[in-house]
């Protein structure tokens, strides 16, 4: 082999490789994301069962039932929407009545069957995406904290 | 006045590496030796004085000073003393500190250990290393002091978040900077290169031992994160692909290319552009973790520190040492005359594939993490990228990689033969096919992908055997003989091996403690029992305690197997009122290779909800990377390493941080 073929075929597997990537990183990005919604946008939007989502907001007062099976049911709202959630499982140590909530899932009937939940993990944290929707809708509290401050001195 | 002593050292510390920046660079630039000749003291100097401001900083806290805002903000005159001492960096300015204390560090090693090298590279690494220590001082006493005090002082502090009160946590951020930190001298000697415009076979083994020492480091502080989050976030899940991980384990994989790349630079002279270009690359990635952990962009568990001024300050330095090196690298690199020449399938040739393919699965991971907040930055749509993005996108470039890992090592320079290299790993490839006809058989055949990942692991860490085994001729020589030259092989080719094996019991770890873990949640009583991979946990009673500054109510279960009691096991919750927060701990007991792990939720008086998990082989996932530490240890102890270059960083702990 000369030394411009040796060249070639170094930058022939260069492009292999790198297609390769390009190629997953596209399908992945258009396959495998998932949307974080507002219960308002649920409502309004009516997701495709099946389609994986995260939902955040608040967990609605009074709304937490829990089974013997381990299966819990909640609500989550953001003031202007509400909507029901089951998920089996041991929930986060700062699951509250009242306090921010991310959950993901899939829209499974009328209610959204999530696997995950995530709870803030201080007293201070707010999960970014539920604020900024609780902002949209206008029921944000404030000096509750968000995930963009501090903290407080 | 101690405060004050340390905030006065942190500007003067910052003077010195301003100094350190502009006078010997200056001297390397008109040839005079005595400008030089300032690096090395000052360099000592500089780190002393970050020293004794880290140290005052730990003063502060030991002693609960509560007029610095710091201490306030994050401990409490109940905490325990090593969690006050490690509370040090568990916020924000603390650990910016710990940060330029050890990018410190490094700059005093070179200055101590670099004797040998010449007089203008070494200025000029230097120079640079100094720069870096000059922006993020200026940030650290500009935008995130930690020296503040406030008036008046409080009578107590707000304590540190609890999830971050434990041994792990407290030492995993000293390893992850050693290794972030690190490769600022990879960098540092890149920039100058370009600088100085020679490059050859001696600059990448002064490069190489200091590399290898970050990524043992960055290995051993990802290592313990993980495992950290194991056990600590209570459902035994090693690694989220969260954008704080990625951080790490971006420069992680560059560091690894880095690493293969500097061996065929050192060897055969090839490869010298593209290994300056991921030195760039490997510390622009390192500066962008910090970006991403200390600016608050991200989401994620680690977000214990948000200012915005903060972020632009570091996004400010960001542009500054990325835009500039790379600028830097376009007009120069040209300059620098290509390398030696050889065949695709080579030993260069595998080491190039090793190189392409660890930059295309960090690209992946770049792109993963950055794409949310571009996305959401430009259209307002909120996206979380998470593990199927990741499994999808990663996993698929690592096969390849892993495949081709036994094969390098057995690969001649220059030119190879694919087909020798073939039938050396036969023995490998023929266990690794047995290892995965027992495993089909044991867990009653079922998916293929797990089982192919068993055989993957099993080639690996085969193969990984063969290239020492063939070296020392076993099995076709006496064994004395075979002893003999094993002990004559050089320690580096046994740090490769053992570092590739290590990688393979990582994998094999990942593959069956994902693929075979069983997940039983139940809610239980005093009495009541579970069975899990075929022992009984049986719920006993509920146990409370009082400590300093948590309440403990834990869970008593008892494990049986065949009826005989192995091992109790006590699940817990621990209020800790300071910040009215809750914590669960989680309980392990290891049965060979793999853990039974539980973990509590919600508890009454009567009842508690357990949740149970076997997670088969999951140790492997830490004890590859241990193996592949005590690698990295054992070629930097190499003779042939040392010589001509600086000694390794190795053994060398920030000051102030026992």
């Amino acid at each position: 082999m000369t030394r411009k073929q040796r060249r070639l075929t170094l930058v022939g597997l260069a492009g292999i490789v790198l297609a390769t990537a390009v190629g997953l990183v596209l399908f992945a990005l258009s396959d495998r994301i998932v949307f974080f919604n507002s219960p308002s946008e649920i409502v309004a939007k009516a997701p495709p069962p099946g389609q994986r989502l995260r939902l955040g907001g608040l967990v609605a007062d009074g709304s937490v039932r829990k089974s013997d099976d381990g299966r819990i049911d909640f609500a989550v709202t953001d003031g202007a929407a509400t909507v029901k959630v089951t998920y089996r499982g041991i929930l986060p140590d700062l699951f509250r009545e009242g306090q921010g909530v991310v959950v993901e899932g899939k829209m499974d009937g009328g209610a959204f069957a999530a696997d995950t939940v995530l709870a803030r993990h201080d007293e201070r944290y707010m999960p970014p995406e539920v604020a900024a929707a609780l902002k949209e809708q206008g029921v944000w509290r404030h000096g509750e904290g968000d995930g963009n401050e501090g903290p407080a001195p | 006045m101690i405060v004050e002593l340390g905030h006065y050292a942190l500007v003067l510390a910052f003077v010195l590496a301003v100094a350190q920046t502009v006078l010997p660079a200056w001297g390397a630039f008109r040839g005079d030796a005595r400008l030089m000749a300032v690096a090395p003291p000052v360099a000592g100097m500089q780190f002393l004085l970050v020293g004794i401001a880290f140290a005052a900083l730990v003063r502060a806290y030991v002693v609960s000073d509560f007029s610095v805002v710091n201490v306030v903000e994050n401990s409490h005159s109940a905490k325990p003393l090593l969690f006050k001492v490690t509370g040090v960096w568990g916020n924000h300015e603390g650990s910016m500190l710990l940060w330029v204390l050890i990018l410190a560090l490094f700059g005093a090693a070179v200055a101590a250990f670099g004797r040998n090298l010449p007089d203008r590279l070494k200025a000029l690494v230097l120079s640079v290393q100094a720069s870096i220590a000059a922006a993020f001082l200026l940030f650290l006493l500009a935008a995130s002091n930690p020296f503040a005090r406030i008036f008046p002082p409080p009578a107590e502090g707000n304590d540190l978040n609890p999830i971050l009160q434990d041994i792990g946590l407290a030492i995993h951020p000293p390893f992850l900077y050693l290794g972030y930190v690190g490769c600022s001298i990879a960098f540092a000697f890149a920039i100058a290169a370009l600088i100085d415009g020679r490059l050859d076979a001696a600059w990448a083994r002064w490069v190489r031992p200091w590399t290898l020492a970050a990524w043992t480091f960055l290995t051993a502080g990802i290592a313990l994160g993980s495992y950290w989050a194991y056990y600590e976030l209570g459902w035994g899940g090693f690694w989220f692909w969260d954008p704080v991980e990625n951080a790490s384990f971006m420069p992680w994989l560059s560091a690894t290319a880095l690493l293969h790349s500097a061996v065929v630079m050192e060897r055969r002279e090839a490869l010298r552009i593209w290994t300056v270009l991921l030195a760039i690359l490997t510390f622009s990635l390192s500066l962008l973790g910090t970006f991403l952990v200390r600016s608050g962009v991200l989401t994620s568990v680690h977000a214990f520190a948000t200012d915005p001024t903060r972020g632009v300050f570091i996004l400010a330095i960001l542009v500054l040492f990325i835009g500039g090196s790379l600028t830097l690298f376009a007009f120069r690199a040209g300059a620098l005359a290509p390398g030696g020449i050889f065949a695709p399938i080579s030993r260069e040739g595998a080491l190039v594939l090793n190189n392409l393919l660890l930059t295309s699965a960090c690209a992946t991971i770049l792109v993963g993490t950055l794409y949310p907040l571009v996305l959401e930055a430009l259209t307002g749509q909120r996206i979380s990228v998470g593990a199927p993005y990741f499994n999808l996108t990663f996993a698929p470039l690592m096969v390849p990689l892993l495949l081709a890992v036994p094969f390098g090592p057995m690969l001649a320079w220059k030119r190879g033969d694919l087909y020798a290299a073939g039938q050396r790993l036969l023995a490998a490839f023929g266990v690794a096919l047995a290892a995965v006809v027992v495993t089909a058989a044991f867990v009653g055949g079922g998916r293929w992908l797990p089982l192919f990942g068993v055989g993957l692991a099993a080639f690996l860490m085969l193969g990984a055997l063969s290239e020492p085994a063939y070296r020392i001729r076993l099995g076709r020589m006496p064994i004395g003989e075979s002893i003999q030259r094993a002990i004559g092989l050089p320690r580096s080719a046994w740090g490769t091996t053992l570092a590739h094996f290590g990688l393979g019991l990582a994998v094999l770890g990942i593959v069956a403690a994902s693929a075979w873990q069983t997940e039983t949640i139940r809610t239980m009583r005093v009495g009541d029992s579970v069975i899990v991979a075929g022992k009984s946990v049986t719920m006993d009673g509920f146990v409370s305690r009082q400590e300093a500054n948590f309440r403990e109510t834990a869970v008593r279960l008892t494990v049986r197997e065949g009826g005989r009691v192995v091992r109790v096991m006590e699940p817990s919750k621990r209020l800790f009122p300071v910040r009215d927060m809750v914590t669960t701990e989680s309980a392990i007991a290891t049965f060979g290779f793999s853990q039974l792990y539980i973990s509590v939720g919600d508890l009454d008086q009567t009842a508690a909800t357990v949740r149970v998990y076997w997670k088969p082989m999951v140790t492997l996932i830490w004890l590859g990377p241990l193996v592949m530490i005590v690698g990295g240890l054992l070629s930097l102890s190499d003779r042939r390493l040392r010589v001509g270059a600086p000694r390794p960083a190795r053994g060398l702990l920030p000051r102030g941080a026992e």
